[in-house]
């Protein structure tokens, strides 16, 4: 008797949990997720399948922009504002200057992938299969509570950032000069062959 | 939000660009799928962030620092890989990595350090077993 009424009531706590969270009827949140996820990752495999080089770095464009989407609709807002500053505008950009400096073919270019696709295309199947089994299956009843201040607004991220990564974060400014010189060097000594190339490309993500 | 949703996202991501860095025969094709994992990371790192923010109230917002030194990380490995892409280039006139094999062990190499190569090769092997 008992051991029904405890099912019971089981029974419809999680009823109601599922309805709070929403998990048979999505959210908007969901849905607008579940759509820019789509994009996303049609843009990411025009991106490694195109054998048009520009137009992958194109489509970069759209996979990172829609991951930008993504981090707003999962309220870390600077992340967001930092992914569209650094990678749709410098890091694509870059990979432009480096497609142009390199004399890439504007168009189809038929040796765009090598011999061992069927090889990748195996691996990356089984990795995804993989993946998505234990992902799925290890956070099965778990929700994202995306109610309330927004987790990753502005104030959130710097007092959190200067406050506990002050240390992590100048050492990554080290590690940006260290960069900054080794891509001079790097393209110094090749200088003495063909003055003219590489000069902006080094100063693009800083 | 169930937390699935970016989970699965990224692992799809992050096998995308898997199979971009296997699959390309170009250099910058390479780094493009290398950013494309990059990303997915980054993905993971700020669900999981706003997850444990609310879930164990964890006040670090670690996720979200790390999120931003990946970024920063990739801006700056992306300016070094190009640089070598493009020093490359000069030197040899190509950008494509099946190409490069200089350094490969195998039949392929040919030239004077053949010998020396395969030399070094055995006593490796002897120093091994």
């Amino acid at each position: 008797m008992s051991l029904a009424a405890a099912a019971a009531t089981a029974h419809a706590s999680t009823t109601t949990a599922a309805e709070a969270h929403g998990f048979l009827s999505p959210t908007g949140v969901e849905i607008a997720f579940l759509l820019v996820g789509l994009v996303t990752f049609g843009a990411a495999l025009v991106t490694v399948t195109t054998r048009q080089l520009v137009h992958a770095a194109l489509w970069l464009v759209v996979a990172l922009g829609g991951l930008a989407v993504e981090y707003l609709l999962l309220t870390a807002e600077f992340i967001a504002w930092v992914q569209v500053l650094i990678y749709v505008g410098s890091v694509v950009v870059l990979l432009l200057f480096g497609l142009m400096l390199t004399k890439a073919p504007i168009g189809r270019s038929p040796d765009a992938d090598s011999g061992n696709r069927w090889a990748a295309l195996t691996v990356a199947v089984v990795a995804a299969a993989t993946l998505i089994w234990v992902v799925v299956d290890a956070f099965r009843t778990t929700w994202i509570d995306l109610d309330g201040p927004a987790a990753g607004s502005t104030r959130t991220t710097g007092e959190s950032l200067f406050q506990n990564w002050v240390l992590p974060f100048e050492a990554l400014s080290v590690l940006l000069l260290a960069a900054l010189v080794g891509a001079i060097v790097l393209s110094r000594k090749a200088k003495e062959t063909a003055p003219e190339p590489g000069a902006p490309s080094e100063k693009e993500p800083r | 939000m169930h937390l699935a949703y970016p989970a699965v996202l990224s692992a799809l991501l992050f096998c995308t660009g898997l199979y971009g860095v296997l699959a390309r025969r170009n250099a910058i094709l390479v780094l493009m799928s290398v950013e494309l994992m990059l990303n997915a990371v980054n993905l993971n790192l700020v669900a999981f962030d706003v997850w444990l923010s609310r879930a164990a109230e964890e006040t670090l917002h670690s996720g979200q620092a790390l999120t931003l030194f990946t970024i920063t990380i990739a801006a700056a490995e992306i300016g070094i890989g190009l640089a070598i892409v493009l020093a490359v280039h000069r030197n040899r006139g190509t950008s494509d990595i099946d190409k490069l094999r200089d350094t490969a062990e195998g039949h392929e190499t040919d030239g004077p350090d053949h010998d020396a190569l395969t030399a070094g090769q055995a006593e490796k092997a002897e120093a091994t077993a």
